[in-house]
């Protein structure tokens, strides 16, 4: 990678840097390149690193057309599983850019499990990336921010996290511990004048909607990218994607235990 | 897969970073700080280590290679601009090396570590009867800081710049190799380094020839102007009769008026014309009041500046200035030492700026284009809706450093408030105020800077300075340690960067 153009800072012409975990597909490229067009030096991680690096070369010829100012894509191929190596690319990473401005954890996954199915392997997969993941990066970018008072950090959570449903016992219970985490970030952090918002969508068309069957308003991960964008810029704490999820969540959340046991969502 | 979450949970820091391949070794986050430029208009994250020793400042050289990382020195952090500042990379602050280690009351030498504030110095030596030979703004620089920037103060027409008062100095070079340099011995890294803004090696020892003097009062006297020619033609036909000479200017205000100035002339007293000096010399007559009027604490003075000090306000402070001035037109009195030079110091002189903070401009002219010169900067300004807050005027000469931003003319240092919303304004102004500067010849100065580019700094330092540096840096810096963001704004790969 070329990283001169993220090192070269002007004093009055500061640049903003942003990482986003789970950048290769679905609502995290959509997010890149939202960032990106709004002038942001991304580091893009995932697995896929063919994917990843076709979509910020795609991102950056388009963004060096562009007269506006936009950013640049920086890929860099990681699987989150690996907690060990988080440390060291963090700091790689930052070091690259010539700073950090913004996090967003979006990697997560939700494999498919049949309503009699109790497979750990699978469970233990979610909760390594929709959750331990997000501690592992999260807290590099607390630490950060809170020794220099400032900064964002975003989570893409779920509406999955708000109740504990019968097809999804461990991707409720990892995106109600990431929003709880985050809830938790966001009281040690704010007091240091970092920002921290938690992102629940509700359901985006990607690849990880395709096994889903039940479906109500789902909207393109453009759509969201714009939504979750606004939000950022806003320094919101926390929002539904879109919004209408907000009302219906409460409900949710408040239908009352002995009525939600004999419901089948 | 149990193995696996259970590994992940007790992560060993030692380990990851050697885990990672492409990763350098892991830095301790513990150093992180995040720096603030003078004047709060910019600000960076780096790595900080105090070192007290050579040998320490040798083992921070160790870790930067090992862990990939470049090293910037800072000392007081009083320049403006990123000269002092290393995003993301490690920070050398020399501020605890702070010795003065030997003086000699008869001859005024004084060799001195590099983090020794030229408050420490002028406090030491003034019982003996010696003054700084050049003095900044604030007392808070330090003699290695000055010595990086080579800086000037209100006599450089006569009294030359920082590096012309030091004898020699001791250069440690990121190999670990520590040379003497004077002007004999390496003779070009002498006048390389002074100026060099801390990009050849660390100072770590200095050696000055300190000023005379047979007070400690100074004798200062006024003078107002009514507009930029007359101050400018003022200052040329007197300025040989004194010391110090600086004109405080008023840009604020529109039209012929612009440059209307209050001057202040001072020189030093003669051995029999202060009576007593044993008195005059003693540190507790230098200090200043900690109360203005007797009733503000300085600490809250900028409260109540805060209020006035934007477009508006600040025209009615210049002209307020500017009358109170004439009301007191061919005053003259004696003055401690400190209080003419460090006024500025018992001031929170950045506060009534605002959250934007300030940055400062300061054009470097020859004497015959000057008044040309800054009048169409003024006019310019006006014209952009940015007008500077405070102009400060100066006489100088060209030195013999390699860095230079010495003429035979005049400096005025220019303050621009800054805000979020003006910021790009100031950025695109600046630019057309660079090619005003280099029309007339003009030169800048790194220590001040925010704004230049490569092509303009290639264009008033001259490419071949340029490549004769960077030759020299080269040779003492092979695996180049030494960056800073200035160094990567404006000179990294040829300056085309
Ligand atoms: C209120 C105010 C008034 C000022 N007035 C004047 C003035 O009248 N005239 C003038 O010329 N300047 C003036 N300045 C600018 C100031 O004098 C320079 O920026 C000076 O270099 C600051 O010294 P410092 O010790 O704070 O160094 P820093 O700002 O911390 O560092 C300056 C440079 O020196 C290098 N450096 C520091 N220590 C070492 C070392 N040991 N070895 C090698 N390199 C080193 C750094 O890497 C950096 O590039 C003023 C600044 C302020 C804030
Ligand atoms: N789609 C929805 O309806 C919906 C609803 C609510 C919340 N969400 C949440 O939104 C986020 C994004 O989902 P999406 O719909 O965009 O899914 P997606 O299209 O499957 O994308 C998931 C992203 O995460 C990355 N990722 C997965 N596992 C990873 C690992 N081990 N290491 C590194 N990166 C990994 C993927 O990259 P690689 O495969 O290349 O590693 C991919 O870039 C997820 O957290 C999801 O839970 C989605």
């Amino acid at each position: 990678m070329n990283e001169s153009s993220a090192q070269i800072e002007r004093p009055l012409e500061p640049k903003k840097r942003a990482i986003i975990v789970g950048a290769s597909a679905g609502i995290g490229a959509a997010l890149l390149r939202v960032l990106v067009e709004d002038g942001y030096h991304a580091a893009a991680i995932a697995r896929r690193q063919e994917a990843l690096q076709e979509l910020c070369t795609e991102i950056n010829t388009r963004a060096a057309r562009s007269q506006t100012g936009a950013g640049r894509a920086y890929p860099y191929p990681h699987d989150v599983s690996n907690s060990g190596e988080v440390p060291g690319l963090f700091q790689q990473i930052v070091h690259d850019l010539g700073g950090l401005d913004l996090i967003i954890y979006n990697a997560g996954v939700m494999p498919p499990v049949a309503l009699n199915e109790y497979s750990f392997e699978k469970d233990a997969s979610m909760v390594q990336v929709n959750l331990l993941g997000g501690i592992a990066w999260l807290n590099q970018a607390a630490e950060r921010f809170e020794r220099t008072g400032q900064g964002h950090i975003v989570g893409i959570s779920s509406v999955a996290g708000d109740r504990g449903r019968i097809i999804s016992p461990v991707y409720n219970s990892s995106k109600a511990g990431f929003t709880t985490y985050l809830e938790a970030l966001r009281n040690r952090l704010t007091r240091h004048g970092v920002n921290v918002t938690t992102i629940k969508p509700g359901q985006v068309e990607t690849a990880m909607l395709a096994h889903v069957k039940k479906r109500l308003w789902v909207i393109t991960p453009e759509a969201a990218a714009a939504d979750m964008l606004k939000a950022i810029k806003s320094k919101k704490q926390t929002v539904y994607v879109p919004r209408r999820w907000g009302p219906f969540m409460l409900i949710i959340r408040h239908i009352p235990s002995f009525i939600f046991r004999r419901l089948s969502i | 897969m149990i193995d696996e979450l259970t590994q992940t949970i007790n992560i060993d820091q030692e380990k990851i970073s050697l885990n990672w391949e492409r990763g350098p070794m892991a830095m301790p986050t513990e150093r992180l700080e995040e720096l603030v430029a003078w004047g709060r208009a910019s600000r960076t994250v780096g790595y900080v280590f105090r070192p007290s020793t050579v040998d320490d400042l040798r083992a921070v050289f160790g870790l930067a290679e090992a862990s990939g990382r470049t090293v910037t020195f800072r000392a007081g952090g009083n320049s403006y601009g990123d000269a002092g500042a290393n995003g993301e990379n490690i920070i050398l602050s020399v501020t605890r090396m702070n010795r003065i280690l030997e003086w000699y009351p008869q001859t005024g030498r004084i060799t001195v570590e590099p983090g020794v504030t030229l408050q420490q110095l002028w406090e030491y030596i003034l019982g003996d009867g010696w003054w700084i030979p050049i003095a900044t703004g604030t007392m808070k620089t330090t003699v290695g800081g000055c010595a990086a920037m080579n800086t000037h103060g209100k006599n450089g027409w006569q009294a030359g710049t920082f590096g012309d008062h030091v004898e020699s100095f001791e250069l440690l070079l990121p190999s670990g190799e520590l040379i003497t340099c004077d002007r004999q011995q390496n003779r070009d890294i002498f006048h390389a380094a002074i100026g060099g803004f801390g990009m050849l090696g660390c100072f770590t020892r200095l050696t000055m020839q300190m000023k005379r003097v047979y007070s400690g009062l100074i004798q200062v006297e006024t003078y107002v102007t009514r507009n930029l020619a007359e101050t400018m033609s003022y200052f040329e036909a007197h300025v040989a009769e004194y010391d110090y000479f600086v004109g405080w200017l008023d840009a604020m205000v529109r039209g012929r008026a612009v440059g209307r100035a209050d001057i202040h002339k001072a020189r030093h007293l003669a051995p029999g014309e202060d009576p007593m000096p044993a008195q005059t010399l003693r540190l507790e007559n230098q200090r200043l009041p900690a109360n203005v009027m007797g009733i503000i604490p300085n600490s809250l003075i900028w409260r109540f500046q805060r209020p006035f000090w934007n477009d508006f306000g600040m025209y009615f402070v210049n002209m307020a200035k500017y009358w109170a001035a004439r009301w007191h037109n061919h005053n003259s009195y004696r003055q401690p030492h400190a209080l003419f030079h460090f006024l500025l110091d018992y001031f929170d002189w950045d506060k009534p700026f605002g959250p934007g903070g300030l940055i400062q401009y300061q054009p470097f002219i020859p004497v015959a284009n000057a008044e040309a010169a800054f009048g169409e900067i003024f006019r310019h300004c006006h014209k952009r809706g940015l007008p500077n807050y405070l102009s400060v005027l100066k006489r100088h000469r060209p030195d013999p450093f390699l860095i230079s931003y010495g003429v035979d003319g005049y400096s005025m240092a220019m303050d621009f408030r800054i805000t979020a919303r003006n910021r790009p304004r100031v950025v695109q102004m600046t630019r057309e105020l660079d090619e005003i500067v280099l029309k007339y010849g003009g030169r800048f100065y790194l220590a001040k800077d925010s704004t230049l580019r490569p092509a303009i700094a290639a264009a008033y330092l001259g490419d071949e300075t340029i490549a004769r540096f960077t030759a020299l840096k080269q040779r003492l810096d092979p695996d180049c340690l030494l960056e800073s963001n200035l160094w990567r704004r404006l000179f990294k790969d040829g300056g085309s960067g």
